[in-house]
């Protein structure tokens, strides 16, 4: 590490060993020129251009440093300089549609985040008004019954592979097939739902239990490998203990397996909930939209939350202000919910460490 | 384990609580193994709903269909578009993944690598839908102002920028840019987990012989990372090749195979197309629709499978 570090500039800059490299002084000039240039792009438009100026920032300054650094430096210490420019770049260009989602997301969607838009729900409204009440209550009940599904046969499944079926030929084909399930696309997911739904109920049946069904078949494979990497990783002295002291396999699972793994299965269920609730494509071939609220899950269609933000942006009707803005707010709810439940697995995680572990 | 197991030949002093624990055993056992076939049983499901669902398009009168296409003529503009569509997300996504994984592994300081971690984490949470209506909203305003016109006019004379420069913003480039937005935090993490596997001596003896960082990453961190970039890299692909919302919200499809990026006239993907029409659809219209979704899943499904080879070769610079 030490390698790549600058010894400290001396003043008058005449010792040999600094004689041929670029100085704190000279390196900060070349970035403030390049923001400079920067700048200067957009200037002649009259109005600032954020994106035009970072981006060209940067190129300006990947190209400067490395001419300078060249010269002064030699070829070798010029391509490091460069990559550590590029790669840096790199870094801002990705943060860049971050910062603007958000900015939209928050500055568009504030306007309408007022009581109102929790409490109302869709039905008669026409232009302004209106809320998303019925939307929660869909997500709500939608990815509370696919956490009921997926998690008790996730569980299960990831203590039969890591407890039961070790090294099986059984046990292999369960893992690859979770890592195809892993891989289906949520649209799939959905389709498969709405077949399931349409063979057994007849053609055209909408239920927030079939798109409860479509995001189990996402959410399981999800639930499966973070358990069966938790129970993994409880380490097998436990377990001895526990079978030394005359305690029945399934009960050494329950008591001492179980417990010891808990906290980091609570974090990635929290985290398979975070993908899932997010969901569109699954929902809007099996759920469908509704106006109102639909507290029953086995019949009629049913608004889940995402699926209410794409059709309030597609179809905002007249004026379209009104259901785009309804659209913003719901996507600003959706980022804070997703947000919190992220931020939420993080906590779980760093606070409960896997007792016994250190 | 043998403790619970009862000594060979000794059936009449099995204690009743050791009965019972045997019984608990067996079920427990059995709910797992349960569990997991379960799972077997699902996919197969899946596979089987969808087969039966999408078998009556090819016994369908063709006039029943709006267009009367055959299937295949119906297919092959969906599946172009899908491929073309991931294929250019990945292109755009794939060095910027890798140099923002370096960026953090590698170069960023230590206390605030966590923390950008993070931050590139939460891009992968944020919801799709939020994506699109971001991308027509914002960044399709903003190519289609001022890098479309360009691209037509100095790069017109390649096949890709022919133009015309759509004014919407509504086209195949712009897609692919959300896509690769959305795609890039899947390559980054798995990036970033190789290139910190770099085992320390293989970077301090690149150091010690006197190469600059830069060369220390291309000697000893880029080959010990490749495969693992390479199966991250496909992971993404099959991620884009799936995707839905943000597509369907931005692009203005047509019933063409072109690959002009620019233009108002794009093909479809297989995903969009599904989540544009399925709503309004009834009859065998929808069994078409399912068949489609049949045949992306098999490409999602040999994406991830050559991934999967790839990642379980190992990590190949790992014996070099």
């Amino acid at each position: 590490m030490t390698i790549t570090e600058q010894p400290p500039t001396p003043v008058d800059g005449s010792s040999s060993i600094t004689a041929n490299q670029l100085g704190r002084a000279q390196l900060i000039g070349v970035a403030v020129a390049a923001v400079v240039v920067g700048a200067l792009s957009w200037a002649s438009s009259g109005e600032p251009n954020w994106a035009r100026w970072i981006i060209v920032s940067l190129v300006t300054y990947c190209v400067s440093i490395y001419i300078a650094s060249r010269v002064v430096e030699g070829p070798r210490k010029g391509v490091d300089r460069l990559m550590l420019a590029v790669v840096t770049s790199a870094f801002v260009v990705v943060a860049l549609p971050l910062v603007s989602l958000i900015w939209t997301v928050v500055e568009r969607g504030l306007p309408r985040f007022d009581t109102e838009f929790f409490t109302e729900t869709m039905r008669s409204v026409v232009g302004e008004g209106g809320g998303i009440y019925h939307a929660i209550i869909g997500t709500l009940i939608v990815t509370g019954l696919a956490t009921l599904m997926s998690v008790p046969v996730g569980l299960f499944t990831a203590i039969y592979l890591a407890e039961y079926g070790h090294g099986t030929k059984l046990a292999k084909a369960i893992q690859s097939m979770v890592d195809v399930m892993t891989g289906i696309p949520s649209i799939v997911a959905g389709l498969f739902a709405y077949a399931m739904f349409e063979l057994l109920f007849g053609p055209g049946t909408r239920s927030g239990l079939a798109g409860a069904v479509a995001l189990t078949v996402l959410m399981t494979p999800v639930v499966v490998r973070s358990a069966e990497e938790m129970l993994r990783l409880v380490p097998n002295e436990l377990r001895e203990a526990s079978y030394a002291l005359g305690v029945p396999k399934w009960k050494t699972i329950v008591k001492v397996v179980l417990p010891t793994a808990i906290a980091g299965i609570i974090t990635g269920v929290v985290l398979a909930i975070a993908r899932v609730i997010g969901e569109t494509a699954p929902l809007l071939v099996t759920a469908g939209l509704a106006q109102g609220v639909n507290w029953n899950p086995f019949d009629g269609r049913m608004t889940t939350l995402p699926v209410f933000t794409y059709y309030q942006y597609v179809q905002p009707g007249i004026p379209p202000e009104a259901g785009q803005d309804r659209a913003w707010t719901a996507a600003l709810v959706l980022i804070i919910i997703v947000m919190v439940l992220f931020t939420a697995a993080r906590i779980l995680s760093s606070v409960l460490k896997p007792k016994g572990l250190r | 384990m043998t403790i619970t197991e009862k000594p060979p030949g000794d059936d009449t002093f099995v204690s009743p609580t050791e009965q019972t624990s045997k019984f608990g055993d067996r079920v427990f056992s059995g709910i797992s193994l349960g569990a997991g076939i379960l799972i077997l049983v699902a996919l197969a499901a899946v596979a089987l709903f969808l087969f039966v669902e999408a078998w009556p398009t090819f016994g369908a009168d063709e006039s029943e269909f709006d267009g009367s296409d055959t299937f295949v003529e119906y297919v092959a503009p969906l599946l172009f578009g899908t491929i073309w569509a991931a294929f250019l997300a990945l292109l755009l996504a794939l060095p910027l993944a890798v140099g923002v994984a370096l960026f953090i592994s590698h170069y960023a300081p230590k206390r605030l690598a966590v923390s950008f971690g993070y931050m590139v984490d939460l891009l992968a949470a944020i919801p799709s839908v939020v994506f699109g209506i971001w991308g027509i909203a914002v960044l399709a305003p903003i190519l289609a102002r001022s890098v479309y016109p360009w691209l037509e006019d100095n790069l017109g004379f390649l096949p890709f920028f022919a133009g015309p420069a759509s004014t919407s913003g509504r086209t195949m480039m712009t897609a692919a840019v959300v896509l690769a937005v959305m795609i890039l935090p899947i390559i980054t993490a798995i990036s970033r987990e190789v290139f910190l596997q770099t085992p320390r001596l293989h970077e301090e003896a690149s150091l010690a012989l006197g190469a600059t960082k830069w060369e220390m990453i291309r000697q000893a961190v880029i080959p010990y990372g490749r495969s693992g970039v390479i199966s991250g890299a496909m992971l993404g692909l099959g991620r884009a090749l799936g995707e839905t919302m943000a597509v369907a919200i931005i692009l203005s499809p047509a019933d063409v195979i072109t690959v002009n990026v620019i233009s108002n006239q794009n093909p479809n993907t297989i995903a969009s197309n599904i989540a544009l029409k399925f709503p309004e659809s009834s009859g065998v219209e929808v069994n078409r629709l399912i068949a489609t979704g049949l045949v992306l899943f098999f490409v999602t499904f040999i994406v991830n499978a050559l991934a999967r080879r790839i990642a379980n070769t190992g990590f190949s610079g790992a014996d070099g």
